[in-house]
């Protein structure tokens, strides 16, 4: 096949090892390649298995050259967010608490990339147990934006959006709590979408919120995340709130990519004041665009979205603050101070003190305080009556208008350091990811351009009613045709932050 | 109400946290910070509005009551800090007076 196999969509790759063009153990070993040489730059990886990952390649091959069944993505390589727990690999979730450590089973997620006979490269690094938006917060050092080395990849998903958009892999999981994939995605200038909530199973998925963490794909192209979302979703009884509905059909309508008579609403609450200048020229153009496709523009109005960011850094941290008690030095992880004088209790306190980064210790005080009786009335149970107002807001505006669309985040990759020491401007990253998953629908970040003032990516959001996943990637895929006609190639095809990866 | 110092040591016991004496003093800034923004939820979360804990729910998850196979004790210990005698062992937990 022509050219670079790293720079091959997924959806190629796959047809071209099913025309028997490639095998699996040259697309493994081609992006193996590309982490050795650019890994070291863009640090996006934790754990490389070059090994089991060309084990697997092998085993594809084999079972193609048997005349065995394979799914559409096999032999197609992954990066693989470390959040899930992969059985052959350890599990940090970037922090020093999992330092090692290496899980008992494979996550849901997990299973199904293998049964796909998908090629897992390996695990990506995150902000630890997925709270930020920079992959500062990750014990091991922040991964970095291969379109400009000295900025975020976003996060928390940006070991993983770095890892696609520096062409080490062709896809990547992600797990989107308050836009986790969206704004890496956004700021990678790649694809990055959120399911519907319970759509994706958690089996597996180190527990953040629970009743926001949603597993999705990040891809360099609106059908290849088609591809990967149908490959890793689907109903799973280990997953209490698993929904048990069939995936939304998201290839097919990736590929119909036509808007023609849909209603397109435009929130006036996610823009205008706190957004970029650039990333608001790109968004209102791309609306433009839509109507010159042939879809309704709808101005509407979502009072609540306005409190939903703090509605979340309520929720959320109230969430983790609980789940986070599991890590207690007892059963798995590090242990600190175990010296036989010292209790239990003791040990716990500093095995968490050394084993937690800042912004973990921040927000399960945070969930702590917020849930502590004589505070839960006013902090964790209205946070919960404001997530009502939002879902009533999406629903109000899901009469109106069949999908959603703002821009995915306020402002492009901002400098590595430069919201380090300010929780709350690293918050603001989320301002409009959030809404999304406090009401558990479907949302989708595409890439919309570059924003003049620094010649960094815009992402595009766009939302859909729950279960209704497939109207945001026949939007999505019909602003990629149009603006890829218009530019005569990929945005992420100008992406000059490596050395040999620009055009 | 300030998120004064005395409570951020207060919530760090609870949450089983032994935080530095810095730590303490710079949590407190950024706790207070935090705190006084989201309390914001406030002004629109009126009385009758009821509290949402799940956006999509799913009730009566029920499956057939079969036997499959757990993780065994072998495993389970694997990834130990400490077991002994095909247990976890643990930092004694209850004090000596």
């Amino acid at each position: 096949m022509d050219g670079e196999l790293t720079r091959q969509t997924a959806a190629d790759l796959a047809a071209a090892m099913a025309a028997g063009e490639v095998s699996a153990v040259e697309v493994t070993q081609a992006h193996l390649d590309r982490i050795t040489a650019v890994d070291g730059s863009v640090k996006a990886f934790l754990h490389v298995a070059a090994e089991r990952a060309l084990a697997a390649a092998r085993a594809v091959d084999e079972q193609r050259a048997a005349g065995a069944p394979l799914g559409p993505l096999a032999g197609v390589p992954v990066a693989h967010k470390d959040v899930f727990t992969t059985a052959d690999m350890p599990t940090t979730c970037g922090s020093r608490i999992l330092a090692g450590w290496q899980p008992p089973y494979d996550a849901t997620v997990t299973r199904r990339l293998r049964e796909a006979g998908m090629i897992i490269l390996g695990k990506t690094n995150m902000d630890e147990f997925a709270m930020g938006s920079s992959t500062e917060n990750s014990a091991f050092g922040p991964s970095h934006n291969p379109w400009d080395l000295d900025r975020v990849p976003g996060g928390s998903s940006g070991g993983s959006s770095a890892a696609v958009a520096a062409f080490e892999a062709p896809l990547g999981t992600g797990t989107d709590t308050g836009g986790s994939i969206r704004q890496p995605g956004a700021v990678c200038g790649i694809v990055g979408v959120k399911p519907t909530y319970g759509g994706s199973s958690r089996y597996g998925l180190v527990a953040f919120a629970s009743s926001l963490d949603t597993p999705g794909p990040l891809a360099r192209t609106v059908l290849d995340a088609a591809l990967l979302h149908e490959a890793m979703s689907g109903h799973d009884p280990c997953d209490s709130t698993s929904l048990d509905a069939a995936v939304p059909p998201v290839v097919a309508a990736a590929r119909q990519a036509d808007v023609s008579g849909l209603r397109v609403g435009v929130v006036t609450e996610l823009g205008g004041e706190g957004y970029q200048p650039g990333v608001m020229q790109r968004f209102t153009e791309t609306v433009e665009l839509l109507e010159s496709l042939g879809a309704k523009i709808v101005e509407l109005s979502c009072p609540h979205f306005a409190y939903a960011l703090p509605a979340y850094y309520l929720i959320a941290p109230s969430e983790a603050s609980s789940n986070l008690a599991r890590f207690d030095a007892m059963r798995y992880g590090l242990r600190v101070g175990d010296d036989g004088v010292r209790s239990a209790e003791e040990v716990m306190s500093l095995t968490r003190a050394a084993g937690f980064g800042a912004e973990v210790k921040r927000r399960i005080m945070l969930g702590t305080y917020a849930l502590s009786s004589g505070y839960y009335d006013a902090y964790y149970g209205k946070a919960q009556q404001v997530r009502t107002l939002v879902i009533r807001d999406f629903e109000a505006a899901f009469e109106q208008a069949d999908v959603l669309v703002s821009p995915s985040t306020p402002t492009t990759a901002f400098r590595i350091g430069e919201r380090a020491d300010d929780p709350m401007a690293m918050y603001l990253a989320d301002l409009a990811t959030i809404p999304s998953d406090l009401a558990g629908n479907a949302a989708l970040s595409v890439p919309c351009g570059l924003a003049p003032e620094d010649g960094l990516p815009v992402g595009f959001q766009i939302m859909a009613p729950v279960l209704a996943d497939d109207r945001m990637y026949r939007v999505g895929a019909a602003v990629e045709a149009a603006l890829q006609r218009r530019w005569g190639h990929a945005l992420i095809d100008e992406a000059r932050g490596l050395d040999g990866a620009g055009r | 109400m300030p998120i004064t110092r005395e409570e951020v040591a207060h919530l760090a016991r609870l949450a089983r946290l032994a935080l530095t004496e810095e730590e303490l003093d710079r949590f407190a800034g950024q706790l207070d910070v935090i705190i006084s923004s989201v309390a914001r939820v406030g002004e629109v979360a009126a009385d009758g509005i009821p509290p949402t804990s799940q956006a999509v729910p799913v009730t009566n998850v029920f499956r057939d009551d079969v036997l499959v196979p757990c993780l065994g004790a072998a495993a389970a210990l694997d990834q130990a800090p400490a077991a002994e005698a095909g247990q976890f062992r643990v930092p004694r937990i209850l004090a000596e007076d």
